[in-house]
């Protein structure tokens, strides 16, 4: 019995996780190849990685807040997998800004990266998930040891960045980018919440 | 006990969480943890655009008698499907397929309209007499969504100066303002406030008596399809798409601008004469280029949406800028 537990826990979820991560990106393969992505296939997958590379984002950061609230231990080795993908559905999102939307008119890419706010969120949230990326792999992570985990926290600012991107462009209907901010807004209330309380009861613990 | 009359808004009583799982609340938030998260990634799992229901010109009263039109342009016009899949309509929702997927819902027989304001004969009117005394012409016009995308359509429609004019304008008649249908119950987008329903626009009255400005009533030689606005909308092919106001049931002359949904909604990204300019960026984004429906690299983006020869005397001497 406690053997199947941990198989589902361990390998089951491990497998589980990389269904789910690359579904979207296999859907949406498979749909291009049928040509039916819609009138406008351009539109559609802009808009399908976008949504699945700020779900993954969320993903991650929802690892420690449900490992610490119900002791969920088991979904921590599945962070990195969440954050991977997160940033596999960005390059795919950048990558059909330049290359297909935009068709690699630099000057149109730089004038939008500087002066039009959402697409200088999305950016920042770019920046911030690339050197996560790299320093993903566990050489990386014992080679900057504490700095390691200050520099992880980047994935708050991608979090937000991604946010305040859908918030932006969106024209006028508000439910689902507050949908997401306020689940943001849950996972990192979460944290400062236990910081907080980290902080509380430390004296009463030197007291006893 | 108190008695609830329902209305469209309520939520249904079943939507409620029963009371054991209320009691039960510790352990419904850790399951609700996880179905949460599962629900969000299963969501919009699938690919939404194959989803919506397709439909066909054979589903839709053919229109015959069809004058051509000298103001059609030649370049060749969007697929049925692209034109009747890939709509803006919020009041059946905000994604591009949900009118397609939704709008069957919408009743558009009996309709009328109503015409009141500055003119001689006011009155509400049935569809069919509104229509009766005049023929139906094929118009091929561009069309270019703020959005930065744009369409070729063959409609059918009738000039709107043509229909004014049985109303008789008065000399005080110097703006038109049209409203949308109100009705949640069909309109299940009008259920959350997204915009200040019901959806109004207008046109200055030169605007209105254009020869270019018509109220459509058809696409592709059939009756209009729901998601495109049946049975009676408005075709402004200079302007950008969002002033071609849909299912229309009121037209008002005024002698004031009228209040418009978007200019409303956001005042400093939509303007009230909303003229397709490459000039004017939308503040969030650029109008110089377009993508063409169907289409792979984006195309220029024309002053007047190619129609100037015909409109930009409508604006001489407007700072086109400030009055965008
Ligand atoms: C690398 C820089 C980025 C660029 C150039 C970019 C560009 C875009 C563009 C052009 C759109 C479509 C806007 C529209 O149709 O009006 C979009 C939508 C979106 N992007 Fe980004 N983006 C970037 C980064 C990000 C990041 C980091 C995230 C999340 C972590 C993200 C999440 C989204 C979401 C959720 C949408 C909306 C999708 C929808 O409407 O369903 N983007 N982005």
């Amino acid at each position: 019995m406690a053997r199947r537990k941990s198989w589902w826990r361990g390998t089951g979820l491990r497998i589980a996780v990389f269904v789910v991560g690359v579904a979207p990106a296999g859907l949406l393969l498979l749909d291009g190849l049928r040509g039916s992505l819609g009138a406008n296939p351009i539109e559609t997958l802009q808009h399908t990685t976008g949504d699945w590379s700020l779900r993954f984002v969320l993903a991650a950061l929802a690892v420690t807040p449900l490992r610490r609230l119900f002791g969920w231990g088991f979904l921590a080795p599945h962070r990195r997998t969440l954050g991977l993908f997160a940033f596999f559905y960005v390059c795919l999102h950048l990558g059909t800004y330049v290359g297909l939307d935009l068709f690699f008119d630099w000057s149109v890419i730089a004038e939008d990266i500087f002066k039009r706010p959402y697409i200088t969120a999305g950016f920042t949230g770019f920046l911030c998930m690339l050197p996560l990326a790299i320093t993903s792999t566990r050489g990386w992570q014992r080679r900057l040891g504490r700095r390691w985990v200050q520099l992880h926290r980047l994935a708050y600012v991608a979090g937000i960045a991604g946010s305040v991107h859908y918030l932006w462009l969106t024209k006028a209907d508000l439910l689902s980018p507050l949908v997401y901010t306020v689940i943001l807004a849950t996972l990192l209330g979460t944290r400062l919440w236990f910081r907080y309380a980290r902080r509380t009861t430390r004296p009463a613990r030197s007291l006893s | 006990m108190l008695i609830r009359v329902r209305r469209p808004g309520d939520i249904d009583p079943r939507e409620i969480t029963d009371e054991g799982l209320y009691l039960r609340r510790r352990e419904f938030l850790r399951s609700a943890a996880l179905a949460g998260g599962a629900a969000a990634f299963a969501a919009a799992g699938a690919p939404t655009a194959s989803r919506a229901a397709r439909l066909a010109p054979g589903d839709l009263a053919a229109l015959t008698g069809l004058v051509p039109s000298p103001f059609s342009t030649d370049e060749s016009p969007n697929s049925f499907e692209d034109v009747t899949s890939y709509n803006n309509f919020y009041e059946f929702g905000t994604d591009k397929e949900d009118p397609a997927r939704h709008a069957h819902t919408l009743v558009t027989d009996p309709w009328s309209v109503s015409i009141r304001g500055e003119v001689e004969r006011p009155g509400e009117i049935a569809l069919e007499d509104l229509l009766k005394p005049h023929a139906l012409e094929e118009r091929v016009y561009r069309l270019r969504c703020v959005e930065a995308w744009s369409m070729v359509i063959p409609w059918v429609g009738i000039p709107l100066g043509d229909i004014l004019r049985r109303f008789e304008p008065t000399s005080h008649a110097k703006y038109v303002a049209f409203r949308t249908l109100y009705k949640p119950s069909q309109m299940r987008g009008q259920r959350r406030r997204v915009l200040d329903w019901p959806y109004r626009e207008g046109l200055r009255i030169d605007e209105a008596m254009n020869p270019l400005t018509i109220l459509a009533v058809g696409l592709y030689g059939r009756v209009l399809p729901s998601q495109n606005g049946a049975p009676l909308r408005l075709i402004v092919p200079w302007k950008y798409g969002f002033k071609s106001i849909k299912s229309i049931v009121s037209i008002e002359l005024t002698r004031r601008r009228p209040a418009t949904s978007w200019n409303v909604s956001a005042p400093r990204e939509y303007g009230f004469y909303a003229n397709v300019n490459p000039e004017v960026d939308h503040p969030r984004w650029s109008q110089k280029r377009e993508r063409r429906i169907g289409e792979f690299r984006r195309r220029p983006t024309l002053p007047f949406n190619g129609y100037a020869e015909s409109v930009a005397d409508l604006y001489a001497g407007m700072n086109l800028r400030k009055n965008f």
